[in-house]
């Protein structure tokens, strides 16, 4: 106890003004290094372009010391995230001891001015954008400092980290704006730099199909972002997030259609950028993005904004218990759903890409059951754990991709069925990475156990709230949050069983060039291992604090995060417990919260060590002989559940057969038709008309003198 | 008195008209243009007698309006002439579309 001392007393909030330090500079700092980047990118852009114009080829490694463009990034890029993590830090700490209910927004110019709308560039420190803040800065830096390690023979090497910092600049904005249109911009911003990122290696065409793939969708879930603004408007007149949530409690009815199609088409939003059923469908594909890419924008921070959008906005979700029945619904069948697709994934990466889609789903159900605190929780550890993992996955693919490369072998570098063993070579990378599968597959007192525990329990509690409309309905979301933990503990182990452990079967000459990634990749990973370790110790709940979950009530920081939150979900809270009433205290099959954690704990664990067991013994062939599976489950799985053959029939095809339609038809047939019409009847009757000009002057005299007569006779009669 | 007269001036106007439409040769074409304009001058002085003198006066004009055509169109005549060592009109049909 007296040990953490010092640190619960400061984490105690006092009274103080809170003053923020420089909070503007945290997002200029990204975007200066997008410029610089950018700058050099196109140095090193207008440098090729000349080498191909002279019919040479360039190469930045052929030259001795690399080039200026090839080596400022690495100072650049992690340098402006190390500046912002640093003031992330200040303010933060700025804030800790210091009173928050009301949110400190600094306004700096006035963006849009009309009669009846008003927006300004405003940027809002509160509880829950300090703790995006610090998540995005911090683990971004980490990741940045992996990508000088990773993207190193790269030779869009300055774009990849222009791209990179434009992305930190957006998603800072998304969570610090102070109202909705500042934080569509950095929604849409994101979405942008996700594009750019997932089709990097654009020459090749599917890389560059999937960074469309993603664009498009995103732009169905923006279509519901857009109005739920217009909605907003017409009911409140403005757009700032503090009178909105401060007034819509008295504004807008309980349960009214205003404010569940607010919040419905809110969640279509979340849907699409955070990956949801329906809109999942590109964040898989989007794996064809560098592998920090992958670890940073998909699966720490860009696609937890929707999470981030519903926290933000509890008090409308709240309001309708339509909406909440829904987001919960959504996510809970999201992550049973995601989670059945990764255990017969054979990339390595796609089986992180489902897992992050099932972990976003965990979040949705948690702010979807009024836990919001829980769902912000298990985004921060997530963001930890997930990132981890995808570094080490990137780590993994480096060191496959040079020993294939070293002798020409042009086998899948990401396929797990080549892979194997690699745990002789990689020491630093498979021990930091079954860290973060423990902490995924929710096994004490790794970080995941406490979040994803809270989410899981706070659904059985919402069930068995007073008067709760849906009760049955949660008890199902709960049942179906369960065993998607089970398969999350069974996919994770099979994947790091399948990497590291058994045989190797990369094959003899190219096992030799196999080794440990350089130190710049392998420090992130420590430190996100250390993260993942104690990164759940910030909100133990206060049920498992006192058992021996929490060390007899030792963690130090029992509940933080939820009191940390307070400000931003206290109205939220409310208007729940007025409506639903207390939150029951019982599992829907009885048991407490202690009882059930040990029982999920000790699940997890058997099945991590069951499977690890049982798969370790099992022999796998290597992609090139192993066929698709053929019959049963296993092939549908495989084929995730043919979600997309199924898209592509229903929405894909027939919009290209009304694209067709347009072209053939409305276009060449009636539009082209029409306009051939007039002229051809016009060069008709012209041709028609010249007859008459023969050229004989005679006949022009006739017909002169003809019509001379003609106007004659009807001035006469 | 002058019925008679606008008769004449009538007569000689279609004359002018028809030589115009059906004949071939320039020259007398131009003439058939000459006819029709003297034609209007007999109208104009026999009706100034009634109306007043400004109809004389207009003669004048169309008189000097006249000449000026003749010297021009015989030019161009004597031009075409030269070119097609012919004055047939049939033969100058290239002016069209």
């Amino acid at each position: 106890m007296t040990l953490f001392e010092p640190l619960t007393s400061m984490l105690q909030s006092g009274e103080a003004h809170f003053e923020p330090f420089l909070p503007g500079l945290i997002l200029l700092l990204p975007l200066l290094g997008f410029v610089l980047n950018g700058f050099l990118a196109l140095r090193s852009a207008a440098g090729s372009s000349r080498a191909l114009r002279e019919g040479g080829e360039w190469d930045p490694f052929k030259t001795e010391p690399r080039p200026a463009t090839h080596t400022l990034p690495s100072l650049i890029g992690p340098g402006v995230m190390l500046g912002a993590f640093v003031l992330a830090l200040i303010n933060f700490f700025g804030a800790m001891g210091a009173d928050l209910h009301d949110p400190v927004i600094r306004s700096y110019w006035s963006w849009i001015a009309t009669d009846t709308l008003q927006i300004d560039a405003a940027i809002q420190l509160d509880p829950l954008s300090l703790v995006m803040m610090l998540v995005i800065t911090g683990v971004g830096l980490l990741i940045h400092v992996f990508s000088v390690g990773y993207m190193r023979d790269d030779p869009g090497y300055p774009r990849y980290f222009a791209y990179l910092n434009l992305f930190v600049f957006f998603m800072l904005a998304l969570v610090m704006g102070a109202n909705y249109p500042v934080m569509f911009v950095g929604w849409e911003g994101v979405g942008l730099c996700s594009y750019l990122l997932i089709g990097f290696w654009f020459s090749d065409r599917e890389k560059s199909d999937a960074g469309k793939k993603a664009f498009i969708v995103n732009r169905i879930g923006d279509f519901g972002f857009l109005l739920a603004m217009f909605y907003l408007f017409t009911a409140f007149g403005t757009l700032d997030f503090q009178p909105i949530m401060e007034g819509a409690p008295d504004q807008l009815t309980y349960g009214s259609g205003l404010v569940t199609t607010i919040a419905l088409l809110f969640l279509l939003g979340a849907a699409g950028k955070s990956a949801q059923i329906p809109l999942y469908v590109w964040l898989p594909d989007a794996m064809a993005g560098p592998t920090p890419v992958s670890a940073l924008i998909h699966a720490a921070t860009m696609v937890t904004a929707g999470v981030y959008l519903v926290a933000r906005s509890s008090v409308l979700f709240a309001l309708s218990p339509v909406a909440q029945a829904t987001v919960a619904g959504v996510g809970v069948v999201t992550a049973l759903f995601a989670a059945t697709i990764a255990l017969k994934q054979y990339d390595i990466k796609k089986v992180l890409a489902y897992s992050t889609v099932s972990q976003l789903g965990y979040m949705f159900l948690g702010v979807g059951v009024g836990a919001y605190a829980a769902g912000v929780f298990h985004l921060v550890t997530h963001a930890f754990f997930k990132a981890l993992l995808f570094l080490g996955s990137g780590a993994v693919i480096h060191s496959m991709h040079h020993a294939l490369h070293h002798t020409h072998k042009d086998w899948d570098a990401q396929d797990m069925r080549n892979m194997g063993g690699l745990r002789r070579f990689m020491p630093i990378t498979w021990a930091t990475m079954w860290i973060a599968t423990l902490a995924i597959a929710g096994v004490w007192p790794f970080a995941g156990f406490f979040s994803k525990d809270e989410i899981i329990w706070a659904a059985g509690a919402w069930a068995g709230a007073e008067s709760n409309p849906y009760g049955g309905l949660y008890t199902v979301y709960w049942v179906l949050a369960l065993t998607a933990a089970l398969l999350t503990a069974f996919y994770m182990t099979r994947m790091m069983v399948m990497t590291f452990h058994g045989q190797n079967r990369t094959g003899e000459s190219e096992a030799e060039h196999l080794h440990e990634a350089p130190r710049v990749m392998t420090v992130p990973l420590m430190i996100l291992a250390v993260l993942s370790v104690f990164g759940g110790w910030i909100n133990v709940p206060e049920d498992l604090s006192a058992s021996f979950f929490g060390l007899f009530g030792a963690l130090p920081m029992s509940e933080w995060l939820h009191h940390w939150l307070e400000p931003v979900i206290h109205s939220a809270a409310e208007i729940q417990t007025e409506h639903m009433g207390e939150i029951s205290h019982h599992a829907p099959f009885g048991g407490g919260e202690v009882m059930w954690a040990a029982v999920s704990t000790v699940l997890a664990l058997a099945v991590v060590l069951v499977s690890s067991r049982a798969l370790g013994g099992r022999s796998v062939k290597v992609a090139v002989e192993d066929g698709e599976p053929t019959a049963g489950l296993g092939r549908i799985l495989y084929n995730k559940w043919y979600v997309d053959e199924l898209y592509d029939r229903i929405i894909v095809q027939p919009v290209l057969g009304l694209s067709r339609w347009c072209w053939r038809f409305v276009d060449s047939v009636l539009i082209d038709g029409t306009v051939n019409f007039v002229a051809n009847f016009t060069r008709l009757t012209g041709w028609l008309s010249s007859l008459f000009q023969t050229g004989q002057v005679n006949l022009y005299a006739f017909v002169l003198a003809l019509g001379a007569l003609l106007v004659l006779g009807a001035a006469v009669f | 008195m002058l019925t008679e007269a606008l008769f004449v001036s009538t007569l000689l106007f279609v004359i002018g008209s028809f030589g115009f439409v059906i004949r071939r040769n320039a020259i007398i074409m131009f003439l058939c243009i000459e006819l029709q304009l003297n034609a209007v001058n007999l109208a104009f002085v026999a009706i100034s007698r009634f109306v007043g003198i400004e109809g004389q006066l207009y003669v004048f004009f169309v008189m000097t309006v006249a000449a000026a055509e003749a010297a021009v169109g015989l030019a161009i005549i004597i031009s075409i002439f030269r070119h097609y060592e012919t004055v047939n009109v049939d033969n100058f049909n290239l002016l069209k579309w």
